[in-house]
């Protein structure tokens, strides 16, 4: 009974989204206020239908009713309960209802704090939000539905995936999709900006912090996505460049540079056509995403399960939006897209320019990982054969367009808008640079190893920081300057730039790693570190068997610690998964990983040193609270009258 | 505005039109049952050219032009690998039925460790060459072991598989291969 209440509430919800979409849209274009009132009591009621089937198919899993297809599917009665809430998502049609879900929230948050902007504004935006919602909670209805009964029931579920049998899958698909979806706001501010045909500096302003969140929430879900991938896979790296991961990474791109462009427009009043392009290019990335994890086009470690009509459906979906909202900026955009008839023109050496060039770099690099991704199909589509595109050409590529970012990464803040004396800013880096310089030299030559990463991400990141930190010197020398929390924000977030490059070159320089046979009482050497291998013991978990490793680690001779990588076996499909172990440090982990058994008690042994990994989070957290920082700043939340006060 | 600046306006929706097309034959291809299957590029054509040290007398160099006239079998391995583990005792059974020459090539592996594996699993092959720093893997085609190809005498590459060997796999594919390989010249 309780799934058909879940079903009820999806088509009601698909009926409210319909009315949200087309009354407010029509009212606002022909100015009839009761329409657009409807607006957002329709966001609340969808909030609250979206919400209830969310609870119930929650409820099934918790339940165990195996009479429900996808509960079935994704559950066993062994699967302790903290995973019987997360299988929810654990699979398409319920990760597409956590979808459906996320956006209702973002919707409603938006109809909750928007009382102050402009009643035609409000309709527009939640009109625009409903569209998206019918498409999807159709898309979930006609081709994906979670409440499918399964008759006769199944007597026992075939349990979930073990790979998401894990802590980290608990919060990642909720965080990344609370970044995917929350580009939906800014996106839908640009359409009703478009429909409208002004943009207005005020309505910019309100929807920044939006974006900023939404970008915070996305980092942490693929931050959180790659140390998974780290810990979960067993392979002790860190990014695959994999074409699911490679669509969480282009909204990423696009939404970094849309912050920065945004700022430009809400301050400035320029780039307005490009900030636009922008909004409808994240959120549209984020869609592309979808399309490619869950249409089976691309082949991925972590895809969905292919299916053709869903593929069909959500290229439809993907064309209606992403096609509609480029023809109407093709017809409506501002025109200074090419920077004529700008209101503030520019100098070449001013914060603008430096802006510019950060918005070229980011796109090219967004433009460079979506080629990389969709090559192989575009050469299977003409003939060309398979090909498959790896690391080497976006780690190559995104290194180039990357570096002039980090190079003129410290200059942005402290040049001046408008125009600037190009000498003041270099005099002030100057001495900096040379540090940075040294620091870079001198990790060359006392690298013991992949010299030119280490010194390139020492010299990187103390550029970055020293950079940053000779900005927030000025700005509190300043007499009578605020430093506001947006300050602050962007502060933290060039910090995690800085973090992160240390993570990600060191780990990519320094790593030692062996993949050996070891017998109990054998030990292999890695730099400091000594891994005496103790051998295996069996030992039961609740839903697996495990074959518990003991690897006594020495540094120098003196024992550190005990580690324990497991191999589990599941009870329920006899699914085999690496549970690698990790000695975590702010310097260095050691991770060890069992490989196969190899008889006679010696095991296939995957031994790493990895230095400075753990930096490579630490960098995408503080990126992310800058992020959420900023967005706090009260000039963001000042009512648009208010503006000649501050 | 310039002509130029209204005319760029449509370039975004230009570029997507392009990529829906794309997706579109992405979904058309998809509902191909085989398009998983991937044929090797190299089936068919010359083997690569190259030059490799063997393992047991690294100041040897092994290439191609010395291995041709027959036809012989070029097995990827590493001791670092389970499934070659496995996947040695068919390739000991087959290489002892001396049909034809089952080169080992020695991939991204340490020395030390690859001398042991052999001494502790028999060494089955002809030649052991050794590709440490995986020169020759990309124009092999390798992205993984265990991997098996069957070069003709012409040095043509005829047949390739893609995982562990089986004794099925080896009397229903590699022998029928090397009878077409044989009977063809």
């Amino acid at each position: 009974m309780l799934p058909e209440l879940g079903q009820l509430a999806l088509i009601l919800a698909l009926l409210v989204t319909a009315l949200q979409a087309i009354l407010p849209l029509a009212g606002a274009q022909r100015g009839v206020g009761a329409w657009m009132a409807l607006a957002r009591p329709a966001a609340f009621v969808q909030l609250a239908l979206v919400a209830s089937a969310f609870a119930i198919l929650a409820h099934a899993f918790v339940a165990q009713d195996f009479s429900v297809r996808y509960v079935a599917t994704n559950s066993n009665t062994l699967l302790p309960l903290v995973y019987r809430y997360t299988a929810v998502w654990g699979a398409h049609e319920g990760s597409l209802l956590l979808w459906a879900l996320i956006l209702s929230l973002w919707t409603a948050a938006v109809a909750l704090f928007s009382k102050r902007l402009p009643q035609t504004v409000i309709a527009r935006v939640l009109g625009v939000m409903g569209a998206i919602a019918f498409g999807f909670l159709a898309f979930l209805i006609f081709t994906s539905n979670p409440f499918d009964r399964l008759l006769p029931a199944a007597m026992e579920g075939r349990d979930l995936n073990p790979l998401l049998q894990d802590p980290g899958m608990i919060i990642h698909p909720p965080m990344l999709y609370l970044g995917y979806v929350g580009f939906c706001v800014p996106f839908a501010f640009a359409i009703a900006a478009l429909l409208d045909g002004r943009i207005d500096a005020r309505w910019l302003r309100w929807v920044r912090p939006w974006t900023n969140v939404a970008w915070g929430f996305l980092t942490i879900g693929i931050a959180l996505g790659s140390w998974w991938a780290y810990y979960e896979l067993g392979w002790g790296g860190w990014w695959f460049w994999d074409p699911v991961e490679n669509a969480s990474f282009m909204p990423w791109l696009a939404g970094t540079a849309l912050l920065h462009s945004q700022a430009v427009t809400e301050k400035r009043g320029t780039f307005r056509g490009w900030t636009l392009l922008l909004a409808i290019a994240a959120f549209s990335l984020s869609l592309l995403g979808t399309f490619l994890v869950r249409s089976g086009v691309l082949t991925s470690v972590h895809a969905f399960a292919a299916d053709p009509t869903r593929g069909l459906f959500i290229l439809v979906f993907l064309g209606l939006v992403v096609g509609g909202s480029l023809l109407l900026y093709a017809l409506r955009a501002p025109d200074d897209v090419d920077g004529a008839g700008n209101t503030q023109p520019f100098a070449p050496a001013s914060r603008e320019t430096l802006l510019l060039a950060n918005n070229l770099l980011l796109t090219s690099a967004c433009a460079m990982v979506l080629l990389g991704t969709l090559y192989p199909l575009l050469a299977d589509a003409l003939g060309l054969g398979k090909i498959s595109v790896g690391p080497p050409y976006f780690a190559l590529l995104f290194t180039l367009l990357i570096a002039p970012l980090i190079l003129l990464l410290p200059f942005g803040p402290l040049t001046r808008w408008q125009r600037e004396q190009a000498s003041r800013p270099i005099a002030m880096l100057v001495p900096w640079a040379g540090l940075a310089l040294g620091i870079g030299v001198a990790a060359f030559f006392t690298a013991p190893q992949g010299p030119w990463k280490v010194a390139a991400g020492l010299a990187g990141s103390a550029w970055v920081l020293l950079g940053t930190t000779r900005f927030l010197w000025s700005r509190l020398r300043m007499p009578g300057a605020r430093f506001t929390p947006e300050m602050m924000g962007m502060t933290l977030a060039h910090v995690g730039v800085s973090v992160f490059l240390i993570g990600a070159l060191l780990t990519e320089g320094l790593s030692r790693q062996r993949e050996l046979a070891l017998a109990p009482g054998q030990s292999v050497t890695l730099g400091h570190h000594a891994f005496r291998f103790q051998g295996v013991v069996r030992s039961p978990g609740p839903n697996y068997v495990s074959d518990l490793g003991t690897v006594q680690v020495m540094r120098d001779g003196v024992a550190l610690a005990d580690m324990h990588p497991e191999k589990r076996t599941y009870a329920s499909g006899g699914q085999v998964m690496t549970e690698a172990a990790i000695a975590p440090g702010m310097t260095h982990d050691l991770y060890v990983a069992l490989g196969e058994p190899l008889g006679g008690g010696s095991w296939a042994l995957r031994v790493h040193v990895k230095p400075f990994v753990r930096w490579i989070w630490l960098g995408a957290v503080l990126m992310a609270l800058g992020g959420f920082v900023a967005a706090t700043d009260r000039r963001f939340r000042h009512r648009p009258s208010d503006r000649t006060t501050q | 505005m310039t002509q130029a600046g209204r005319s760029l306006k449509w370039l975004p929706l230009l570029v997507f039109a392009g990529l829906a097309v794309l997706l579109a034959a992405g979904v058309w291809l998809s509902r191909r049952a085989d398009r998983d299957a991937l044929p090797s590029p190299l089936l068919g054509k010359h083997a690569p050219e190259f030059s490799l040290p063997t393992l047991h007398e690294p100041g040897r160099l092994v290439s191609l032009a010395d291995l041709k006239g027959a036809p012989f079998v070029l097995n990827v391995w590493g001791s670092w690998c389970p499934s070659c583990r496995e996947e040695h005792a068919v390739i000991t059974r087959f290489a002892e039925t001396k049909r034809v020459r089952v080169i080992g090539y020695n991939w991204k592996d340490e020395h030390a460790d690859a001398l042991r594996w052999l001494e502790q699993l028999g060494n089955p092959y002809w030649v052991v060459l050794v590709d440490s720093d995986s020169r020759y893997a990309l124009d092999w085609g390798i992205y993984g072991a265990p991997e098996t190809f069957l070069v003709d005498g012409n040095g043509m590459v005829r047949w390739k598989h893609v995982g562990a060997l089986s004794d099925r796999i080896v009397d229903h594919e590699l022998l029928p291969a090397l009878a077409r390989a044989e009977h063809a010249r």
